[in-house]
């Protein structure tokens, strides 16, 4: 086993070794373990009422996805490396499905409508995918509104508190003591004050992302090194040219930290705020799905949920990269 | 030179620290001094003597109990950019290219836009061409001192001053810069006060070397450099005043060295085995 040592010059986000094994039978078990999943789902019979076509369908599309990549990948040596690091994982989820088939809708053994096979999963994401695109706009529309005024509040309200002794003076002791609430324990009071869920969500969402941001673009404003000031101070700085061109740029990578909790925060309080009170979105899916018993839309929607938030993190992660990529460790 | 016009007169500076445990420093006491007008001056003394605490007076980063230094007759109060300023650790900004980094000066003066089409000769002046695109984090040491020195000099700076510069570096790439320092200073003309502790860079670059002593800081003595102006470090003369100026430093270090003292403190003596 090889253990993940972490070396000093290893950066701590972003570039990942790739050391996973050199030959391709990794990847041609995975490409035949994918096969067998395809193979178990067409040639056992079903023993419950489960349309297993879409199933069938996106396990054909993995397969000549898997197989054009590697084509290509004769081409594009880095891309090999990737595809032969994950081809282990992929061997496993080949696997994971047959059985979890196997199980369900094959054997019934797990049953309906509690325990859904990958098949009626999918079936349900195909079927009801116009109801999963409004919900996933909707929770998307209030995340992203509540996110971007949320971290434009705290950015201010950082620099302020980072910059100005007054202001740290007077809000510091607020951001700690409020900072701490987890957002959800306002909903009580949101859904009483707003005039609509919308708002309210809107509310909590900006209280999740507002004060992690704030909170860290103040830390990073007020670490700036001295040095950074007296060099620009001789270069014929004045008070704002140190807060917009020494300070605030310094701060940019804390900005980026607060930006990453705040948006797990942010998940979290869109969810629960809309499970409780919205009449939209994939919070409010999920809700309305489980009083129905409808466990396969449940578990569609988590896996929903799942792909939008990993797109989330990872446009974010990306930007991250790219805006902090004058740091030391942060890949090109 | 005699006759050259004082371009920072500092008289009767003293400077005490006051730290947090009620514990004094005199790091400057009584200190007096003329800076002529494109001169190259060196300060040279012990760690602790207070040459960072006078660089910074002139620099404007620090004021003094009592005394003044003046700039062209003027006393200095606050730093400005007709002081430009070299620290120890470079101090570029990492999240600049080393293009940005020498812009920085233009920007903050608001003259960017007329005064862009410098940045090349500068950058050209220390020989970074092809480094214009790279982060700090990218570049050498040696590279990064040499940013710092074209940083402060876009501004045409009255005064240049240096803070141990090379100190961080190996003595390979150090003899390199000084010899990029001493093409700078005959190129631009500036005036050039430097801080070092090592004596064979204080010899090779100056016109004057001003020796200090430390607990209470001061100058004990201006040692003037008679060298013709391209420099050899085998040179006869060149040896003997190296050895001139470490008895000076010798004798000033009598005064503190019975005292307790890290030996990593002292001034380093490079090339003094061949001197003596
Ligand atoms: N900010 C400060 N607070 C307290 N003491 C200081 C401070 N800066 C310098 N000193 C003390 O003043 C003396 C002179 O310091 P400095 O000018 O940095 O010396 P040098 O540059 O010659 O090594 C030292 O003894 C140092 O400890
Ligand atoms: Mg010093």
């Amino acid at each position: 086993m090889t253990k993940r040592i972490t070396k000093k010059s290893e950066p701590e986000t972003g570039h990942v070794e790739y050391w996973k094994p050199q030959s391709g039978w990794w990847y041609i078990s995975a490409v035949i373990s994918v096969l067998v999943a395809l193979g178990v789902d067409t040639l056992v019979p079903d023993s419950q009422f489960v349309n297993t076509l879409p199933y069938r369908v996106f396990l054909e599309i993995f397969i000549t996805t898997l197989i054009v990549l590697w084509v290509i990948s004769f081409k594009a040596n880095s891309l090999r490396k990737i595809l032969y690091h994950q081809a282990q994982f992929i061997f496993a989820v080949g696997i994971a499905l047959t059985v979890w088939d196997l199980l369900s809708t094959k054997s019934n053994i797990l049953q309906l409508p509690f325990f859904p096979g990958p098949a009626q999963i999918i079936s349900v994401i195909v079927s009801e995918r116009e109801t999963f695109l409004i919900s996933s706009y909707y929770s998307l529309r209030l995340f992203s509104v509540g996110l971007i005024l949320g971290t434009i509040l705290g950015i201010s309200t950082g620099i302020l508190i980072g910059w100005y002794q007054q202001w740290y003076y007077w809000l510091f002791p607020i951001l700690k003591v409020i900072g701490i609430i987890p957002s959800i324990a306002w909903i009580p009071i949101a859904v009483v004050v707003f005039p609509n869920s919308f708002i309210a969500g809107l509310f909590l969402i900006v209280i999740a992302s507002w004060f992690p941001v704030a909170f860290m673009v103040s830390v990073g404003i007020a670490s700036t090194p001295k040095v950074y000031y007296e060099a620009a101070l001789t270069l014929g700085a004045n008070e704002r040219f140190l807060l917009t061109n020494v300070a605030i740029p310094n701060a940019v990578p804390d900005i980026f930290t607060g930006l990453t909790t705040a948006t797990g925060f942010s998940f979290l309080t869109l969810i629960v705020s809309e499970m409780i009170g919205a009449k939209a979105g994939l919070g409010w899916y999920i809700n309305w799905a489980k009083t129905w018993s409808a466990y396969d839309k449940v578990y569609a929607s988590i896996v929903i949920m799942a792909i939008v938030f990993s797109i989330i993190l990872a446009v974010l992660n990306s930007t991250r990269n790219y805006v902090l990529r004058w740091k030391k460790g942060i890949s090109k | 030179m005699s006759k050259q016009e004082i371009l920072i007169n500092i008289s009767g500076i003293n400077r005490v620290y006051y730290d947090t445990t009620g514990k004094t420093t005199v790091a400057l006491q009584d200190v007096d001094l003329d800076i002529r007008k494109g001169e190259f001056i060196t300060f040279i003394g012990p760690s602790g003597c207070g040459k960072t605490t006078l660089l910074r007076l002139i620099a404007g980063l620090d004021s003094p109990q009592s005394g003044v230094v003046s700039i062209e007759g003027q006393p200095i109060e606050k730093p400005g950019y007709e002081r430009g300023f070299v620290f120890q650790q470079a101090a570029l900004f990492p999240w600049k290219t080393v293009e940005e980094n020498i812009a920085i000066g233009l920007k903050a003066r608001k003259v960017f836009k007329e005064k862009k089409q410098y940045i090349k000769d500068y950058i050209d002046l220390i020989g970074l061409t092809g480094f214009e695109k790279a982060y700090p984090h990218e570049i050498s040491g040696g590279m990064a001192q040499r940013v710092a020195i074209a940083r402060a000099l876009i501004n045409e700076p009255k005064v240049l001053l240096l803070d141990e510069p090379l100190g961080a570096l190996d003595a390979f790439t150090r003899i390199e810069l000084q010899t990029t320092i001493r093409r700078i200073w005959k190129k631009t003309g500036t005036t050039i006060v430097l801080v070092t502790h090592d004596v064979d860079e204080a010899v090779f670059l100056s016109d004057r070397i001003a020796i200090m002593t430390a607990r209470p800081g001061r100058i004990s003595e201006v040692i003037t450099v008679n060298l013709k102006p391209e420099r050899d470090r085998n040179d006869d003369e060149f040896i003997i005043l190296r050895r001139r100026v470490l008895e000076k430093l010798e004798l000033a270090g009598k005064h503190w060295s019975s005292r307790l003292i890290d030996p990593l403190e002292q001034p380093s003596i490079s090339g003094v085995g061949e001197a003596i």
